[in-house]
């Protein structure tokens, strides 16, 4: 099977030239067609730059120095700006992180979801309407009719993501980019809106990357899983297996400072401060050989 | 001296909804509803509970940020849910919270020496700019920070570092009883797991009595002796850690567990149709 | 704006007004100045001036002035003007819609114009050419109105004398009006000629009054624009494929105008207060011009009307920009 995303030796560094920081140092990630892929790492690790280094969503200030990033065999960043933005929402999604400010305060629930309809699909306001009415009760809302005159301040959170979700899947994409989308909730509505996710990508048949920091979430909703420290891929297999056996240390000591509700305080085991340094000198030592014009 | 440090009873809190016409008696709101608990000394309770569970306002209550609208909070024997602002001064240095988010507990302009020193120089514990010194090493010291620290501005500092530092300026005073409102919850794996043993190690050591407030059941486990359960203001049920993960008796207790993904490839979890599945979602009002 | 904040505004009105209306009763009468000494015929004899003195109550204590005149203003009677020997309320009344048209006209360009600028601006952000327009908006705030209204005076009426410098309305027209709006009503009853004759005499004047407004307009705008194009909702558009002006339109400018009009919509009360030298310098027929003249005079009830009408206009618009900022944002309003 061929990758409907692949992530080629991705570097992105941020910051003015001259003191610019690296935060990926070719990172490689593929994502089969209807695969769900983890993208694990802890903060700065470079997962979310990764997801928006895909959107073309990267800050002002970064830029990718080097690496390709093929959506179904086409290179993203060679694709001139309108040609990309024919894809984005359209074949390639985002879930965000954040419900509570990823919708606009300002403007009704079904106008923006319509919003989205319109521009890819061509559709009428009116067919517009009636269709995002469905993708609200595909995520399970009641009373769709209603909510779509809704401002999102007048909904739940837990509903806010339903509503995200409901607008990622609109076009039927290939590839859906989920960046810590169930981060902000309460574990409850993390598994109601999990199992959604779940439910509308085999409906739908997009792949997912899953971009979180929660081992947990990963273990149950993704197929394969890829470790991200430092801007570098450390692990990538199939999700059992990493977690049954994880082959690197890093992600052996993250899974023991994991805190399980299963099993007693004595268990928990902090990653050992070494470990992390010895990480990142290495990456520090990527840079130097980097700058110097060296392979690594 | 009783071996309850903290006791409540029948504690409530109620705030006036805000009206839409003015001249409308406001509906009272209740946050916090008829909540009996005890901590005793030297134990750790866990507080737990989702988003508008009342926990933080639970929490706050105990450190008497806020008053009470109804019920008692005892500490050490004596009654302080009605106390005044200057007669809970006194009773200030002894009760101690520990907040939410570092970046914004921590004053930016302030070196941390300063910062962690204020409360003892309020309390007149200080003997000039060397000792103040002395004791906030002291106190990093404590919390595993270098001691170079003092001469720190908070934005220095990475996030589990920030977080430390508030432990030790919450310790500065050498409290009897601490409420740390969800102080890990920001913090990456890695740093999450080096603070909770930290706090572990400084209850052993310095017989804290706390309360840890948290969303995270997992978490409690690690460093709670005790254990309430919250939902919409209410305990729902409390008891000691090992009999509540072991044996939940409420069914929302029971649906919190369930929905903790925990880091094992389970396949049926996904399809699981308990109360806080899908198909109940359909069913709930929207 | 919830209903017990509309109450509290409504109720602050009365007190606010007659503070304002003690205040400048007070002030005119400690300060130099004298109206009687400004009417009388050189040669007066002292008997005269004191027969004047105590036929406009001048002669007797200032506290007791003011409760006369207090109460003549309860009942709607705010005397009659020293020098115009009309009823200042019928005065005020007949040269008020001038000045309220003048100011209308200068807010609906200055924000047009504020707002096109920065949303100019906030497109361009971070290239070079966005210090080309925070320069150029810098310059047009540094230039008050008054400084405006000469410079265009001189380029459009006397350099390149396309434009009318002076007055309402052409005196040749002779034109029955119904009210004294104007503009409003030669564009309600569909005579666009004369709404373009007017429309002539009053773009000068506010122009002047706009310019530095939309600069002000402009910088509060493009800095919320900027703040809004920032947040989450805008960053998410984009990866839903809209392009940059799209979302600039449609997600984040309705989103930058409810700060800007809650910070800058109390600002328009700069521009009602730069109408009194704007329109003494196109010698426009408003209340601002009447008013520079009733200072001269020292023609205290005139003043003292005029006053109270500008406060009025203030404490309406206040008013109005808290509704204004309520109508824009969903929150506030069912909130």
């Amino acid at each position: 099977m061929t990758a409907i995303l692949a992530v080629r030796d991705l570097h992105v560094a941020i910051g003015r030239r001259g003191h610019a920081a690296n935060v990926l140092r070719g990172a490689s990630v593929d994502v089969e067609p209807g695969e769900v892929r983890g993208l694990v790492g802890e903060s700065g690790a470079g997962k979310s730059m990764l997801g928006r280094a895909i959107l073309g969503l990267l800050p002002a200030n970064a830029v990718i120095t080097a690496g390709t990033i093929a959506f179904e065999g086409r290179d993203l960043l060679a694709m001139p700006e309108p040609e990309r933005r024919k894809l984005l929402g359209r074949r390639i999604a985002l879930i965000p992180q954040d419900p509570m400010t990823s919708l606009n305060p300002v403007r009704r629930v079904g106008a923006q979801i319509a919003a989205v309809l319109s521009h890819h699909l061509g559709l009428s306001k009116r067919q517009a309407r009636a269709r995002a009415g469905e993708l609200l009760a595909e995520v399970a809302i009641r009373e769709p009719g209603r909510v779509l005159d809704l401002y999102p301040h007048e909904i739940s959170g837990g509903m806010r993501q339903r509503v995200l979700i409901a607008m990622a899947f609109a076009c039927n994409p290939s590839l859906i980019i989920a960046d810590e989308p169930t981060t902000a909730l309460d574990v409850t509505v993390q598994r109601q809106v999990l199992q959604l996710v779940e439910r509308l990508r085999q409906s739908h048949g997009a792949a997912i990357l899953f971009v979180t920091h929660d081992l947990g979430v990963v273990a149950k909703i993704c197929r394969t899983m890829t470790v991200l420290h430092a801007g570098r891929v450390l692990e990538d297999g199939m999700t059992a297996d990493v977690l049954a056996r994880p082959r690197h240390p890093y992600t052996r000591a993250l899974l023991a400072a994991t805190p399980r509700a299963d099993r007693p305080a004595e268990a928990l085991r902090p990653v050992p401060p070494a470990l992390i340094e010895s990480l990142w000198s290495e990456a520090h030592r990527l840079d130097r050989l980097a700058d110097a014009g060296l392979p690594s | 001296m009783s071996d309850i440090l903290l006791r409540t009873a029948g504690l409530s809190f109620a705030y006036p909804e805000r009206g839409s016409s003015p001249f409308a008696r406001p509906a009272m709101r209740q946050v916090v509803k008829d909540v009996d608990l005890a901590v005793p000394r030297g134990s750790v309770l866990g507080l737990v509970g989702e988003s508008g569970s009342g926990k933080t306002t639970l929490g706050r209550l105990m450190v008497r940020l806020l008053q009470p609208t109804s019920g008692s909070i005892q500490f050490d024997g004596a009654e302080i849910g009605r106390l005044g602002e200057v007669e809970m001064r006194p009773l200030r240095a002894r009760i101690q919270m520990i907040f939410q988010d570092p970046q914004s507990s921590l004053n930016p302009r302030l070196r941390l020496g300063v910062t962690l020193t204020r409360q003892l120089k309020v309390f007149g514990r200080l003997k000039g700019r060397q000792d103040a010194r002395d004791r906030a090493a002291d106190l990093l010291e404590l919390v595993g920070l270098p001691t170079g620290f003092v001469d720190r501005y908070p934005h220095e500092l990475s996030g589990g570092q920030r977080q430390r530092a508030g432990i030790a300026r919450a310790l500065a005073l050498q409290p009897d009883f601490i409420v740390a409102d969800e102080i890990v919850s920001g913090l990456d794996v890695s740093t999450q797991a080096h603070v909770l043993l930290l706090l572990k190690e400084l209850r052993a050591r310095l017989g804290l009595t706390m309360v840890f407030i948290s969303h995270d059941l997992s978490v409690v486990r690690v460093l709670c002796d005790d254990v309430a359960i919250l939902k919409a203001g209410e305990v729902v049920e409390s008891g000691p850690v090992e009999r509540i993960f072991s044996s939940p008796q409420h069914e929302y207790t029971r649906s919190l567990l369930a929905a903790i993904p925990l880091p094992d490839v389970e396949p049926g979890w996904l399809d699981d149709a308990g109360p806080a599945s899908i198909q109940h979602l359909q069913g709930s009002a929207a | 704006m919830r209903w017990g904040e509309i109450i509290r505004r409504v109720l602050l009105i009365p007190p606010t007004l007659a503070g304002v209306g003690l205040i400048v009763f007070v002030l005119l009468r400690v300060v130099p100045g004298d109206p009687i000494a400004m009417m009388i015929p050189p040669g007066a004899s002292a008997a005269d001036i004191a027969r004047l003195r105590a036929l406009y109550g001048l002669d007797q204590p200032i506290l007791q002035q003011f409760v006369v005149w207090s109460g003549q203003v309860l009942t709607g009677d705010f005397g009659r003007s020293i020098s115009l020997h009309q009823r200042v309320f019928e005065l005020v009344l007949a040269r008020l819609p001038a000045t309220l048209e003048l100011a209308l006209l200068g807010t609906v360009i200055a924000v047009l114009l504020g707002t096109v600028v920065a949303l100019i601006g906030a497109y361009l952000r971070g290239r070079r050419a966005e210090w080309a327009i925070d320069g150029g908006v810098g310059l047009l705030l540094a230039i008050p109105d008054f400084l405006w209204a000469l410079i265009l005076l001189l380029l459009l009426g006397v350099i390149l004398p396309v434009l009318p410098i002076s007055g309402r309305i052409d005196p040749q027209l002779d034109i029955a009006f119904g009210t004294n709006f104007y503009l409003i009503e030669s564009l309600l009853t569909g005579r666009l000629d004369v709404a373009a004759a007017l429309l002539q005499h009053m773009i000068l004047p506010a122009l002047a009054l706009a310019l530095p407004f939309a600069a002000l307009v402009a910088r509060l705008l493009k800095a919320q624009l900027a703040e809004a194009e920032d947040q989450d909702y805008a960053q998410v558009a984009r990866a839903r494929g809209f392009s940059r002006p799209a979302i600039l339109l449609r997600d984040v400018l309705p989103n930058a105008l409810i700060p800007t009009v809650a910070l800058g919509g109390v600002q328009i009360t700069l521009l009602l207060g730069g109408t009194v030298l704007v329109e003494r310098i196109f010698s426009y027929e408003g209340i601002g011009n009447m008013a520079i003249d009733a200072v001269i005079n020292r023609d205290f009830p005139l003043i003292q009307g005029l006053i109270l009408t500008f406060a009025v206009l203030f404490i309406a618009l206040n008013l109005a920009v808290d509704l204004l900022v309520t109508l824009l944002d969903p929150r506030l309003r069912h909130g």
